[in-house]
C-alpha cells in the first residue's frame, strides 16, 4: 500500500535510472534529510549530541568507507582504526600547521591523506586473499599507532604525547575545541555523512562499483571479462580510506577533542567499525548507518538500564555490556547473516503486498 | 668470543621460547581451521578463560559472586577450601570440554555452510561474549596463578655457560618447562591424529566434509572434539603465560600475536605452526635488540605482522600452506 510503483511513471533515462526509484522511498529520503537538517539542530542537546548522534555519524562514515572496502570489494580489513588515526594525526598536523586555513577543506585533505597510506597498505592486496589480507592489515593497525606513538613530530612534541585540536570556525560558528555548541558539532558531522553517503551510494552504482562487486564475487572471472584488478582494488581501497581518513579527522577534532592514539584508534576501534558494517549488512549503504546506529546505541542503552534502573555497580555492567554485545552478534549472524538491510529490504518487500499478502 | 655475539646467542634462545609460546596459541588456531574451515578469534579468549578458571577453582572461588552479591545484597567471594593443582587442571579441562559442546550446539550447528567471514565474525562475537563471562564469573582482577612450575632464573645453565664462555646466559625456568611441556603437546597431538580412530576421522574430516560424512562420520562429535582439544591446548597456553605474567586482560591478546604466526606458517600446518612461531619469536626479540634502540623500541608491537606481510608477498600460502589453487 505504501511502497509500490504502481502509477510512477518514468518518461526519461535520468528518472528510471535515479537513485531512489519510488516515490515513497524518494520521499522518505527527502523527509529524513528535513528532519536531519531542519528539526534536531533546534532540539538536540549536550548528552544527546555527545553521547548518540556524534558517534553516530562519524561511525556511519567510517562504516561507508569500510563497507567499500569489505562489502563491495571483498577485501576484509582489519586496519581501520589505524586508518582512522591518520586521517586524525592529519588534520591535527594541517589544522596547527595552517591555522587560517578553513576546516571544511583540512577534512577532506586529512581524507585525501589517508587514502594515500591505505592505498600502500593495499597493495599487499594483490597477492594476498581472504583471511591472510586480514591479518595483513593488522600489521598497518598496529604499524600505525606505534608510529604514531613514536615520532614526536605527529604530536607535535607535546609532552603528553596526546594531540588536542584547537579552536577553529567555519563562517563564524565554533567547530572544535572545547566551546563547540552541541548543534554545531552535529550539523558538521551531518553535512559530511550526507556528502559521503551521497558520494558512496553513486559510486557503488556505477562502473566503479560494479568493477568492485565483480572482484568481490569472484577475482579470477572478474579479470576475465575485462576488469582490471589491480585499479578495481586500489581504487577501492583509495575510496574507502578517504572516508575512513575523514572519519577519523572528524572523530578526533569534533568529537573527542583530545586523543591519544593507542585508546582512541587502537584494535578495538577496527572491531568496532567491522561490526558495525556486518551487523548493519555487507554491501549497502543503508546497512552502514543501521549498522553504526546499533553499535553506538546498544552500549548506551545498555548503560542506562544496568546502571541507572537497576542500579548494579559500574563494572559490572560494563562485563554484562561484553556479554550482550557478544551474545547479540552472535544471535544476529545466526538468525540474520546479511544484516539490518536485509531486514529492512524483507520489509519494503512485504509493504509491496500488504494488506493483499497474495 | 665478543660480547654483542653472546647477547645476540642470548637474545636468540629467549627467543626460541617465546616462540614456543606463540606457536602454543597458534597450534589451536590451525586445529579449528583444518577441522572447521572456522577462523577462531576467541583462541586468545579462550586462553585467557581456561586460566581465569584454573584459578578460581584452585582458590575455591565462588562462581558470579559479583553479581549475586549486587542483586541479592550478600557478601559471597570464596568457599574456603583450595584445591590442588592437578585436580584443578582436569575440572578445568572438563569445563572446557562442556564449553566445546555449548559452542558447537549453539552456534556452529546453526551456521554451517555460511561464508568464512560470518563464521569469523561469530567466533570475535563469541570472543567477546566469553571474555564478558569470565570476568563475571571470577571476576576483573589480576590473578597469580602457581602451579608448582618452577620459577626464575635456572642456574645451570647460568653457571655452565660462564664457565664455558665466560659469559651467563640467563634463560628462565619457566620458558624451559614451557618448552617441555609444549613438545610433549604436540607429539601428543601428532600420535593422537596419525595413530586413533578418531584422529584418522579428523584428519578425514579436515580433508573432505563431505566424503567425511558419507563414509559414516559424524561432523558435530568431531567438531566437538576439535572444539574440545583447542580448548585443551588453551589451558595449556593459559597455564604457561598465566605463571609468566598473571592472569588478566592482556592474556587474550596474544591471540593476536598468534596470528601473524599463522600467517607465515601457513593457516593449515601444525608444523608450519610451530616453525612460524619460532621464526617469529627470534625474529621480534632479534629485530628489538639490533634495530629497536634506534627507532624508539617497543617494536615488537609490529614487527611480527610486518615480517608476515612482507613474507607473504612472496610466498602467499605462507610457509607449509596448501598451495592455493583457484578454478573459474
Amino acid at each position: 500500500m505504501f511502497y509500490r510503483e504502481a502509477g510512477d511513471f518514468n518518461t526519461s533515462y535520468p528518472e528510471d535510472s535515479q537513485t531512489f526509484p519510488i516515490k515513497f522511498d524518494r520521499y522518505r529520503y527527502y523527509v529524513v534529510l528535513a528532519v536531519a537538517f531542519l528539526v534536531i539542530p533546534f532540539i538536540i542537546n549536550d548528552y544527546w549530541a555527545n553521547a548518540v548522534f556524534v558517534p553516530f555519524l562519524i561511525y556511519a562514515i567510517a562504516a561507508i568507507g569500510l563497507n567499500i572496502l569489505t562489502g563491495y570489494c571483498g577485501q576484509v580489513s582489519l586496519g581501520t582504526g589505524g586508518f582512522m588515526a591518520v586521517g586524525a594525526y592529519a588534520v591535527y598536523k594541517l589544522m596547527t600547521s595552517f591555522p587560517e586555513v578553513s576546516m571544511l577543506i583540512h577534512v577532506p585533505l586529512a581524507g585525501l591523506i589517508t587514502a594515500g597510506v591505505v592505498t600502500v597498505f593495499g597493495l599487499p592486496s594483490l597477492r594476498i586473499k581472504g583471511f591472510y589480507l586480514a591479518v595483513a592489515t593488522l600489521a598497518a593497525q598496529f604499524f600505525l599507532v606505534w608510529l604514531f606513538n613514536k615520532v614526536p613530530w605527529f604530536y607535535n612534541y607535546s609532552a603528553s604525547g596526546q594531540i588536542s585540536s584547537p579552536e577553529r570556525d567555519v563562517f563564524g560558528i565554533i567547530i572544535t575545541g572545547p566551546n563547540t555548541e552541541a548543534w554545531a558539532k552535529y550539523v558538521i558531522c551531518l553535512i559530511f555523512v550526507t556528502l559521503a553517503a551521497v558520494i558512496a551510494r553513486n559510486l557503488t552504482r556505477g562502473s566503479v562499483g560494479r568493477k568492485w562487486m565483480a572482484i568481490r564475487d569472484m577475482d579470477i572471472a572478474a579479470e576475465i571479462i575485462g576488469v582490471n584488478p589491480m585499479m578495481a582494488k586500489l581504487t577501492a581501497f583509495a575510496v574507502s580510506g578517504f572516508f575512513i581518513g575523514i572519519a577519523g579527522a572528524l572523530f578526533f577534532s569534533v568529537y573527542l577533542g583530545a586523543a591519544e592514539v593507542g585508546e582512541s584508534f587502537g584494535i578495538d576501534k577496527s572491531f568496532l567499525v567491522l561490526f558495525m558494517v556486518i551487523i548493519g549488512g555487507l554491501g549497502s549503504i543503508f546497512g552502514s548507518f543501521a549498522g553504526a546506529a546499533f553499535m553506538v546505541l546498544l552500549p548506551v542503552l545498555l548503560k542506562n538500564v544496568f546502571v541507572g534502573f537497576l542500579g548494579w555497580p559500574t563494572d559490572l555492567a560494563a562485563h554484562l555490556q561484553f556479554i550482550v554485545a557478544g551474545g547479540l552478534i552472535i544471535v544476529f549472524l545466526i538468525m540474520e547473516p546479511h544484516g539490518l538491510a536485509q531486514l529492512w529490504r524483507l520489509a519494503k518487500e512485504k509493504l509491496r503486498l500488504w494488506p493483499f499478502p497474495h | 668470543m665478543p660480547e654483542q655475539l653472546l647477547f645476540a646467542m642470548e637474545v636468540t634462545l629467549n627467543g626460541l621460547m617465546a616462540g614456543v609460546l606463540y606457536a602454543l596459541v597458534a597450534l589451536g588456531f590451525v586445529l579449528i581451521f583444518k577441522a572447521s574451515g572456522i577462523f577462531n578469534y576467541a583462541q586468545g579468549v579462550m586462553a585467557l578463560f581456561a586460566a581465569l578458571t584454573l584459578v578460581g577453582i584452585m582458590e575455591g572461588q565462588i562462581p558470579f559472586a559479583h553479581i549475586i552479591n549486587a542483586i541479592f545484597g550478600t557478601e559471597l567471594h570464596h568457599f574456603g577450601w583450595h584445591v590442588p593443582a592437578l585436580l584443578a587442571i582436569i575440572l578445568t579441562a572438563g569445563v572446557m570440554v562442556l564449553f566445546a559442546w555449548l559452542v558447537q550446539r549453539y552456534i556452529f550447528q546453526h551456521l554451517v555452510n555460511q561464508e568464512p567471514i560470518i563464521l569469523f565474525m561469530a567466533t570475535i562475537g563469541l570472543a567477546y561474549f566469553l571474555e564478558g563471562v569470565g570476568d563475571l564469573m571470577w571476576g576483573s582482577d589480576i590473578k597469580k596463578l602457581d602451579v608448582g612450575l618452577p620459577q626464575g632464573i635456572n642456574d645451570w645453565i647460568d653457571v655452565t655457560t660462564l664457565e664455558a664462555l665466560g659469559y651467563g646466559f640467563f634463560i628462565d625456568n619457566l620458558d624451559i618447562s614451557a618448552t617441555v611441556v609444549a613438545v610433549f603437546l604436540v607429539a601428543a597431538l601428532i600420535i593422537f591424529s596419525q595413530y586413533t580412530k578418531q584422529g584418522r576421522a579428523l584428519r578425514a574430516v579436515a580433508d573432505d566434509h563431505q566424503a567425511a560424512l558419507s563414509v559414516g562420520i559424524s561432523l558435530n562429535f568431531i567438531w566437538v572434539l576439535v572444539w574440545s582439544i583447542a580448548g585443551f591446548v588453551a589451558l595449556v597456553a593459559g597455564i604457561m603465560w598465566g605463571a609468566k605474567s598473571g592472569v588478566q586482560f592482556s592474556l587474550s591478546l596474544i591471540a593476536l600475536k598468534a596470528l601473524p604466526v599463522l600467517m607465515l606458517g601457513g593457516f593449515t600446518s601444525i608444523p608450519g605452526a610451530i616453525v612460524g612461531g619460532l621464526i617469529i619469536g627470534v625474529g621480534e626479540k632479534l629485530f628489538e635488540f639490533a634495530i629497536g634502540p634506534l627507532v624508539g623500541g617497543a617494536t615488537e608491537n609490529w614487527f611480527a605482522y610486518v615480517l608476515a606481510l612482507l613474507f607473504l608477498v612472496f610466498r602467499p600460502q605462507g610457509l607449509f600452506g596448501e598451495k592455493i589453487i583457484e578454478r573459474v
